[in-house]
């Protein structure tokens, strides 16, 4: 038996079981042969896929294990617990079980990952490894079988005893692989993940004859590394929706730093730009010795005219420029264009729409006063108002009293009864009367009444500000 | 005229000095009364503005509509980069800025404003770049200035919920605005009109400060003055302010 499901386990039955003695078990076991190859290319396939997804620098880790240096990568997802709950949510969809550890050092995660079944990611706090590793056994410690067992027969079981044994006469019965894993695990000699690269993609290297560690060194690098990609790049036909450059430090310690584009590009100077606006991210430490820049993705880009001669004169905008050197500071989920989306509540009219998509050419209907600044959510107010269609004569909000001279309503808003989780799928009726007064300063505000102002079903006749106008 | 020949000279040589000589396009409001005082007779690119409300939210959105009322009056794309998120989109295309030709970047702080603003102005050829902030030293101005001088680009900070009796820190701005509600026109009816109001324009470089009632953009940007005070003495409404 090579591996066995959760079921098999709770029968007893465990890798390593001969089959006939698992049959004993129960008769109905279902068996597949393993294929030890196959299973090696699925790994490096979800590797690559998070790789796309979470962070540049991914390995698989034979025979059952991923690596993912996330160092940097958390504040794309919002937080460490928001990256990791997404990627256990979407490879448990992948009908994969799992089991997440992030710690300090890929030993310790490694440990962690196969000695805590928590069911749940776990996180080991900063710093905290070398006491999180101390209570796990020492077949953690990714040693051979053989040493593990005559670790044991010596009277070893939990990683602390080995931390405190003299080391000379251990290590000379068993190698220096035990001392090298543990330190490994314990962070006190660098182990580095060596990152695979999906095959066909377009991939430079510079290794460097001196190890360099200025930025202007970097940025130098850099623009030879892009001018080789863009070589590459031509030739297929593509352009590069990102980047990724890594940095391999001469104590094996390895950064990445990753770029995206709105729109592909194979402009030399514009990726150039892109990469060394990172620059500062890198701790060069003793010296950088190599330089690897990957394409992760690219989509087709068709050739382009060049300017000539003609084109020296003057040119549009480079938004598309603009907009990457901007996502990349603040995110691309911070830019975006609005639009119209067919809503009858005014908050929910507007779309966001990715900043460089193509132009709708639509826009909302131009009769509908709407405000200029809304409110996130409407304020309850205090009104003086006539029922059952007056607008207010006078409205308090935020303990100012403001008197009406003006106004003009309603216009009715019916609730969207179809959406099931919102407060109009729970009260169907739901009417929104909507009112634009002026208030004696000239100051124009957007009023509703939430119902009707006749049938209670429509709403509880409650007053809210949602904006003010122009 | 009580300037004489030398003074303009003088005038003219200072204002090539400070780059407001208006060999740069200005974008004109359209009103004579508005943009004689104004340096090249309008709201100059490639120079920065400061717009300003109130703590008011319908001063704020007056102040908002007047700045999406100039910019819609020009050719580009526009980049407004928020601190905050109650802009409300519909708004701007109701004064002609259409929403393809917006740009909205979340910076999230008033640091980030001022970096993605200065970013933006790097890149010739926009219509014009809007900061939202609630603060801003005056070094930022002289570096967003400084940036909207290089490329060409009209810039535009919003104060935001900024006091009216507010002693504000120098700047390089070129202009300073300030927007408020002022009451409508009665129509003896339940109904609005045209909204109104008042527009000070608190500095301007080479030029005095002054302020005036105005009607509020219409569906192309353009602002006017109200039929009845057209005719009003203009020392009537004559106001200085220590800017």
């Amino acid at each position: 038996m090579a591996s066995v499901d959760g079921q098999a386990r709770t029968l007893g039955i465990v890798p390593g079981m001969t089959i006939t003695k698992a049959r004993s078990f129960a008769p109905e076991l279902l068996v597949v042969d393993a294929e030890p190859e196959a299973d090696l290319q699925g790994l490096r396939r979800l590797a690559l896929w998070a790789g796309q997804r979470y962070s540049p620098v991914v390995a698989p880790d034979v025979p059952d294990g991923i690596w993912l240096d996330i160092t940097g990568c958390a504040p794309l997802f919002g937080s460490e617990q928001a990256l990791l709950k997404d990627l256990h949510r979407r490879v448990a969809g992948f009908g994969l079980s799992l089991q997440l550890a992030v710690a300090d050092t890929a030993g310790c995660a490694h440990a962690v990952a196969r000695q805590v079944p928590a069911g749940r990611p776990v996180t080991i706090a900063p710093g905290d490894h070398r006491k999180a590793m101390a209570l796990l056994p020492i077949a953690a410690l990714r040693l051979d079988a053989r040493d593990v067992e005559g670790l044991r027969k010596l009277g070893f079981e939990r990683i602390e005893q080995l931390v405190g044994a003299p080391r000379a006469p251990l290590a000379k019965r068993f190698g220096r692989q035990l001392y090298r894993r543990l330190d490994q695990a314990l962070g006190q000699i660098p182990e580095p993940i060596d990152p695979i690269f999906p095959d066909h993609l377009p991939r430079a290297r510079r290794g460097l004859m001196e190890p360099i560690a200025t930025p202007e060194a970097f940025a130098r690098v850099i623009g030879d590394l892009v001018a080789d990609i863009v070589v590459q790049l031509t030739a297929l036909g593509k352009g590069a929706r990102r980047l990724d450059c890594h940095f391999a430090r001469v104590d094996g310690h390895r950064q990445a730093i990753r770029v995206g584009t709105a729109a592909p590009s194979r402009d030399h100077a514009h990726l150039t730009k892109l990469l060394c606006a990172k620059i500062e991210t890198i701790e060069p430490g003793l010296g950088i010795e190599a330089m690897t820049l990957v394409t992760p993705l690219a989509e087709a880009m068709s050739a382009s005219q060049s300017d000539g001669l003609a084109g020296s004169g003057r040119k549009g905008p480079d938004i598309a420029a603009l907009i990457d050197a901007l996502a990349n500071r603040f995110g691309q989920r911070h830019l975006h264009r609005a639009g119209p989306q067919p809503s009858a509540m005014p908050e929910r009219s507007v779309a966001r729409f990715a900043a460089l998509a193509s132009s709708s050419g639509i826009a909302w209907a131009g009769d509908l006063p709407r405000p200029a600044r809304m409110l996130d959510r409407p304020e309850p107010i205090d009104v003086v108002a006539l029922l059952p269609d007056e607008a207010p004569r006078l409205f308090i909000w935020r303990r100012r009293r403001y008197r009406v001279t003006q106004g003009d309503g309603p216009e009715r808003l019916y609730g969207e009864w179809w959406r099931d989780h919102s407060v109009e799928g729970e009260q169907p009726y739901t009417v929104r009367d909507y009112y634009q007064v002026e208030t004696e300063t000239g100051g124009r505000y957007w009023l509703f009444r939430a119902g009707d102002g006749e049938n209670p079903v429509t709403g509880p006749m409650r007053w809210f500000i949602h904006g003010a106008f122009a | 005229m009580r300037e004489s020949a030398v003074l303009d000279d003088l005038r003219a040589r200072i204002a090539q000095i400070e780059g407001t000589d208006g060999r740069h396009y200005a974008i004109p409001f359209g009103i004579e009364s508005i943009d004689c005082r104004l340096p090249g007779g309008g709201i100059a690119t490639s120079a920065l503005h400061e717009i300003a409300g109130s703590t008011d939210l319908a001063d704020e959105a007056s102040a908002t509509v007047f700045l999406a009322g100039i910019l819609a009056r020009v050719e580009g794309p526009v980049f407004w980069c928020l601190r905050w998120r109650d802009l409300f989109a519909p708004a701007l295309h109701l004064a002609g800025l259409h929403p393809d030709r917006v740009i909205h970047v979340e910076a999230g702080s008033d640091t980030n404003v001022l970096l993605a603003m200065e970013e933006c102005l790097r890149q010739p050829g926009l219509a014009g770049v809007v900061g939202e902030v609630a603060k801003y030293s005056t070094t930022a101005s002289k570096r967003l200035q400084l940036a909207a001088e290089g490329s060409g680009v009209a810039a535009f900070v919003f104060r935001r919920a900024s006091r009216v009796e507010q002693a504000v820190e120098g700047t390089a701005a070129v202009t300073r605005w300030r927007v408020t509600a002022h009451p409508s026109e009665d129509l003896g009816i339940p109904s609005l009109g045209r909204p109104r109001w008042r527009v000070e324009l608190e500095r301007v470089r080479g030029g005095n400060p002054h302020s005036w009632i105005v009607e509020g953009c219409d569906a192309t940007g353009r602002i006017a003055l109200p039929a009845a005070l057209v005719d009003r003495p203009a020392a009537q409404e004559e106001r200085q302010f220590a800017a």
